[in-house]
């Protein structure tokens, strides 16, 4: 078993592949399920210790989710590790049905979500899947934002009975956390405290952007409290309405389409529970080819884009 | 083989179950009669034949599974599980109605002895693979059942599970193709051809035969053929869509019938009167 202090500064899908080792050895029914990006998720390492509880579908997405909703509905619990374009927009019918709707125990895995994509561009950018994700009933729906909350995640969904969806920064996102931070599926994570305003993000870009945003902001005399969601679906409500009473208004950061996604989830609460001022950072175009970094410039994610938003409120 | 005692057992079940099959829609307003009558017999086979029921314990897991990929056929397979006493028989009575245990289409956590839920075609199909893959890596024995039809067959998912069941040697799972050659709009070969299916699953490295879907002897041979197999097999059942609900026979617009119980009562004295 691995020790996260030994692994927090690998690459996120390193760490996730670790998560399933970790689970396996320790005698969990999982079967990794790859459409034809062993190695684009480096699922490999799990294949090699574990051959009869690995396989590769080949590129037959939905056959894939559906196989892994039969394999659920015989006693395994299944990851299955999909580009999120393909996790939400292909197979989403397959997803919602047979594994939703007929309540089976399948994980998918949605990885390079949003501008992650970078150099597949437009038809490989995910900035819906949230949106889509967030209108099932019941879905558990995750995005760790650094090694160590991916680790300890990934180990919980094991555990965890039901369908869920996880969103996967494959290269880099290293860790934010200490080794020691506890974390718990459904609540989110308060990183920096404040008083005048909240900034709520999900995913390690986007959480690393509210984090710089907040030291800016903070040389303007403004206090800004950060949280890392962490579970978006259900969202920690108790968490998210404590700040909307305690800060002006809320700036919700995610790397995904402004509308629907996060901002959906949290907009829907406040404006039900506890109005108040929400300023939105996401996309609200089609992806593009790019660096994480242009593109973040593109789609108006930046630190500096969080602070003039801020400002607004 | 079956004997002929065998054989006219299942020939007056199939036909006491197309009965209940028509008199449960009737009471709705009517349904997908066309579908559910087409695939009866080999319905009737695997649960009052073929398949490892354990009948002292029907919830069981432990036995062999069927999927019923064209869902819409639900009420032809609920008025066999009602019959090998899955559910009290008052539940035929429910079909449709609101809270009913018996929706349309087929909901594994609705009825009891539903294998999987289904609804949207080609689905079931891959589930019935991913099963039939599960117990074939667990060393299990037991066999998978699939049922899609000619329709479906155009459902570009069915050949993407038809390459994972051959490539992994699913010598378990057993499938049929209710080939009744009509799908909602019309005649299959007029709106999208499938044909030749047997030529196309041999050619995805299935075992396929053509037999006639509403003879038992038939079927029983195709079915014992393929339990010797290490490879999947595809049974094509030529089937007469709507068989054994007069109203719809012959006609090309029978997938949905809207029918009262008296038209269904009629429809069942006709069904009786053949011999």
């Amino acid at each position: 078993m691995a020790s996260i202090s030994d692994i927090m500064n690998k690459d996120m899908r390193d760490v996730y592949v670790q998560a399933l080792i970790d689970e396996a050895e320790g005698g969990r029914n999982l079967m990794v399920l790859e459409a034809d990006l062993t190695n684009s998720h480096n699922t490999g390492a799990f294949r090699d210790k574990f051959p009869g509880q690995f396989v590769n579908c080949g590129i037959t997405e939905a056959n894939a989710v559906c196989v892994a909703a039969g394999l659920a509905a015989t006693g395994y619990i299944p990851f299955l590790n999909m580009f999120a374009c393909f996790a939400s927009r292909r197979a989403f019918d397959q997803f919602f049905l047979s594994v939703n709707y007929a309540r089976q125990n399948v994980k998918i895995i949605g990885s390079d979500p949003g501008v992650l994509s970078q150099y597949n561009g437009g038809s490989h950018c995910a900035l819906e899947d949230i949106a889509m994700m967030r209108t099932v009933p019941d879905l558990l729906v995750l995005e760790p934002s650094d090694t160590v909350s991916l680790y300890s995640l990934t180990r919980q969904l094991a555990g965890y009975s039901g369908p869920a969806y996880m969103r996967l920064h494959r290269k880099g996102g290293n860790a934010i956390y200490g080794p020691d931070e506890k974390f718990e599926l459904g609540k989110g994570k308060v990183l920096a405290d404040g008083t005048d305003i909240t900034l709520v993000a999900a995913g390690h870009i986007l959480l690393k952007a509210a984090l710089e945003a907040r030291d800016i902001l903070a040389g303007k005399g403004i206090s800004a409290a950060v949280i890392d969601v962490l579970t978006i679906q259900p969202l920690d409500k108790e968490l998210i309405l404590a700040y909307a009473a305690k800060t002006k208004g809320l700036v919700i950061c995610e790397n995904a389409s402004k509308n629907g996604g996060l901002s959906g989830a949290i907009s829907e609460l406040l404006c039900e529970s506890h109005p108040k001022p929400i300023r939105r950072i996401g996309a609200s175009d089609f992806g593009e080819v790019g660096t994480i970094k242009t593109l973040m410039q593109r789609f108006g994610m930046t630190s500096e884009h969080i602070v003039k938003a801020a400002l607004t409120l | 083989m079956l004997s002929n005692q065998e054989k006219s057992t299942l020939v007056e079940l199939t036909r006491k179950l197309r009965a209940d099959t028509i008199r449960m829609m009737g009471r709705c307003g009517g349904g997908h009669v066309g579908g559910a009558m087409s695939m009866m017999e080999a319905a009737v086979y695997l649960y009052f034949h073929e398949m490892n029921i354990d009948k002292n314990n029907l919830t069981s897991a432990d036995r062999d599974r069927f999927i019923l990929s064209k869902g819409h056929a639900g009420p032809g397979l609920y008025a066999c599980l009602c019959e090998r006493g899955f559910f009290p028989r008052e539940w035929l009575e429910t079909l449709n109605q609101p809270g009913s245990s018996l929706p349309s289409h087929c909901n594994m956590h609705l009825t009891p002895g539903v294998d999987f839920t289904t609804g949207s075609l080609g689905q079931g199909f891959s589930v019935a693979v991913g099963m039939a893959f599960a117990n074939k890596r667990l060393g299990r024995p037991h066999r998978v059942f699939v049922m899609i039809g000619d329709g479906e067959s155009q459902e570009g998912q069915v050949w993407e599970s038809a390459f994972f069941a051959a490539h992994h040697g699913l010598g378990n799972l057993i499938a049929f193709t209710d080939n009744n050659k009509l799908q909602l709009d019309g005649i299959t070969k007029e709106i999208l051809a499938v044909e030749d299916l047997v030529e196309k699953w041999r050619s995805f490295g299935w075992n396929s035969s053509r037999v006639d879907g509403h003879d038992f002897a038939s079927i029983d041979g195709a079915v014992q053929t393929a339990k010797q197999s290490s490879r999947p097999t595809m049974i094509i059942l030529d089937t007469e869509k709507s068989r054994g609900f007069a109203p719809g026979e012959g006609s090309v617009k029978n997938h949905h019938v809207a029918f009262d119980s008296p038209k269904a009562e009629a429809a069942i004295s006709t069904l009786m009167s053949r011999g």
